[in-house]
């Protein structure tokens, strides 16, 4: 019974990351309807400049929680200034291009800031500090620890940050008028080009946030650590139906659990012939099953008639 | 494109090809040879992804798993690993069909999606067959693993071993050499069929869904077996690529099939110019050819400008890579050279019509 509660701990911490990444992916594809391959990588830089930043920071003695703080405001600022080069370099050229060729440029961007990153902090992994330690808790048979408390209330508080910024300020509204129809929302005197960026600014800082949290609980930094989380991210985020927020949340949180319990029981299941070295079989295969029975995702009405 | 008479232009390219790999000898030595090597095969995988994406319009993210699926069954058909050792009149066939019967596993379920929901399906069923060639080595131990599959059977026809150096005719042929003349036979091949099948029934079918599903479902294409069947031709030609690629270089691991290999394999495609057999040659040869120059160039280079190597060429050559697909679609969106009807969408009309006007001229000479 423990196991299963531990399973299930460790399944939501990891969802909530894939959510939060998940929605960034979303938000992009609503409105562009672009899946921004770059995004796994603005993730790994988020935890690359949190890490540089919590290192200086505490070598220059700084109080614990502070230096937290300001490292996790950087990372985030760093990172939404990235979101706007991104989209400027990469996508705003090709707005009206055949549907190919931003996929290309977003590969191309995820290979230069992958290269970029190993040519400033190196090829080896880093270990992420831990001013504050990492106190274990016991919850019915099951441990659950501080980072990882941290990391779900984080979570949830921007998740309903975001929430609230889409369904209750002028720019949220801008946005889902954008989403819905890109023409008339410009005919309405909605200015795109600034609704653009600022949602990839919005998910740029919701990856960042991702990229801390993710560093703090696996305790290391490296350049490639985007790339899977990414990839996973948006399994999620089209397992929710891409294009909508509370997919994108319940798509990341089914899947950590997915995962988690697949990698727990697959052993069991399967006599010992498959172990949990497939965990990440598991959830590419929960996303094809998805897929093939719900081709638009577990949320995702609206969006798939413009699939 | 049709296939006109051969020219006197033609023939010269031809025979221009046919020598190369001497001249590429003779310049720039044997490693360059076997670059070239390399690039036949991916002009061939490239060729394969183009009728999927290419002419179909169906984004295939996971294309090197037919790759994959042919290399690994040439390599335990041709190895100590369960001790087969069948010949390549037989083994091609069979990675053939193997490749085209995952197509068709991957195909069926997948049919009712389109566009993204498509590609990430396609991306996470070539992960999928990366993570099980890495696990399969317990229980049982199929794929060996991690470590993969060394000692494969080279390439062989009767007692003819494209892997030793032969001397015909008086001309010392080395294996590079050998390989490099199979690997273009083949590649003649796929680029026959492809141009053959463009302007069937078939390929026009093809480019019917790609333009329009729903309208070509009511113009009575059974849009169903035709998507399939670029499916499954598809993979069969990454299939048999696998394959040579299996028995070319001895050694097969799951590291080879990495989703940065399907990107790269649809980055020639993309670059080259979909749907246009030329473009998709050119965008193979190019990025082989260029990262290929520039690992081998960024070193030295940096030593004369600067005395010593400030940046890793490795990685500045992924930046370079990197920098290079985001200038070209940005500069040209639908590829280095895309086919005509490609271009007549990309472009303002009179451009086209006065390059059509060229081409006729041309043609008439």
């Amino acid at each position: 019974m423990d196991i299963l509660l531990q399973q299930i701990i460790n399944g939501l911490v990891q969802g909530s990351v894939y959510a939060l990444v998940a929605l960034g992916y979303t938000m992009v594809y609503g409105i562009l309807g672009l899946i921004n391959f770059a995004h796994g990588e603005v993730v790994m830089v988020g935890a690359m400049i949190a890490f540089t930043m919590l290192q200086t920071l505490l070598a220059a003695a700084v109080s614990p929680v502070l230096a937290i703080l300001l490292s996790l405001l950087v990372a985030m600022a760093l990172c939404m200034a990235l979101g706007y080069g991104i989209e400027r370099i990469a996508y705003r050229p090709l707005r009206n291009a055949p549907r190919l060729a931003p996929l290309i440029t977003a590969i191309g961007m995820s290979i230069v800031l992958q290269n970029l990153a190993m040519m400033i902090w190196g090829r080896e992994y880093h270990a992420f500090p831990m001013p504050l330690g990492n106190a274990l808790h016991e919850v019915g048979g099951a441990i659950i620890t501080d980072v990882q408390i941290g990391i779900v209330l984080v979570a949830l508080l921007m998740m309903s940050g975001l929430m609230i910024v889409v369904h209750r300020t002028r720019m949220g509204r801008a946005m889902r008028a954008v989403a819905e129809n890109p023409s008339a929302a410009v005919l309405m005197g909605v200015d795109i080009n600034r609704v653009i960026s600022t949602t990839f600014m919005l998910g740029s800082a919701l990856a960042a946030v991702a990229g801390f949290m993710v560093s703090a609980n696996y305790g290391i930094v490296h350049y490639y650590m985007g790339f899977m989380l990414g990839l996973k991210a948006f399994t999620a985020a089209v397992l929710g139906g891409i294009g909508n927020l509370r997919g994108a949340m319940l798509g990341g949180v089914l899947l950590g659990l997915i995962e988690s319990l697949g990698a727990g029981y697959v052993g069991d299941l399967t006599g010992g012939f498959l172990g949990s070295n497939y965990q990440d079989v598991f959830a590419f295969f929960v996303l094809i099953a998805v897929l093939v029975f719900r081709p638009s995702g577990l949320l995702g009405e609206r969006v798939a008639e413009r699939a | 494109m049709k296939l006109h008479r051969p020219s006197n232009r033609h023939l010269a390219f031809a025979l221009a090809l046919l020598v190369l790999p001497f001249v590429i000898d003779a310049f720039l030595g044997h490693g360059w040879v076997r670059i070239a090597d390399f690039a036949l095969l991916y002009i061939m995988l490239a060729l394969g992804l183009n009728i999927v994406v290419g002419y179909a319009g169906l984004l295939d993210l996971g294309y090197i798993a037919f790759f994959a699926v042919g290399a690994y069954t040439y390599a335990l058909l041709g190895s100590p690993q369960f001790g087969l050792h069948w010949p390549l009149w037989m083994v091609l066939p069979v990675c053939a069909l193997t490749a085209c019967f995952f197509g068709v596993l991957l195909g069926a379920p997948t049919l009712r999606l389109r566009g993204d929901y498509l590609a990430i399906v396609t991306l996470g069923f070539g992960e999928i067959i990366r993570i099980f060639l890495n696990n399969l080595n317990a229980p049982f131990n199929i794929t060996n693993g991690p470590q993969g599959i060394s000692g494969i059977d080279p390439l062989r026809i009767g007692d003819f071993s494209f892997s030793k150096t032969h001397e015909l005719f008086g001309v010392e042929f080395s294996s590079v050499h050998l390989h490099y003349y199979l690997f273009f036979a083949f590649t003649l091949l796929i680029i026959f069929v492809s141009l053959r099948l463009q302007h069937s029934r078939i390929g026009r079918a093809w480019m019917a869904i790609r333009e329009d599903e729903v309208a070509a479902n009511a113009m009575g294409i059974n849009t169903r077996n035709i998507k399939l069947l670029a499916f499954a031709m598809g993979a069969m030609f990454g299939g048999i690529s696998g394959g040579l690629f299996a028995g070319f270089q001895g050694f097969v691991s799951p590291e080879s099939f990495s989703l940065m290999e399907s990107v790269m394999v649809l980055c020639m495609v993309v670059l080259g110019g979909m749907g246009n057999v030329s473009g998709v040659v050119l965008g193979g040869v190019l990025l082989v050819i260029l990262p290929e120059l520039f690992r081998n160039g960024a070193g030295p280079v940096q030593q004369a400008l600067f005395g010593k190597i400030l940046i890793d060429p490795e990685s500045l050559r992924m930046l370079m890579f990197g920098l290079a697909l985001i200038l070209v679609m940005i500069w040209r969106p639908a590829g280095l050279w895309p086919s005509t009807q490609r271009r007549r969408e990309s472009m303002p009309d009179e451009s086209v019509a006065l390059q059509e006007q060229d081409t006729v001229y041309d043609a008439s000479k």
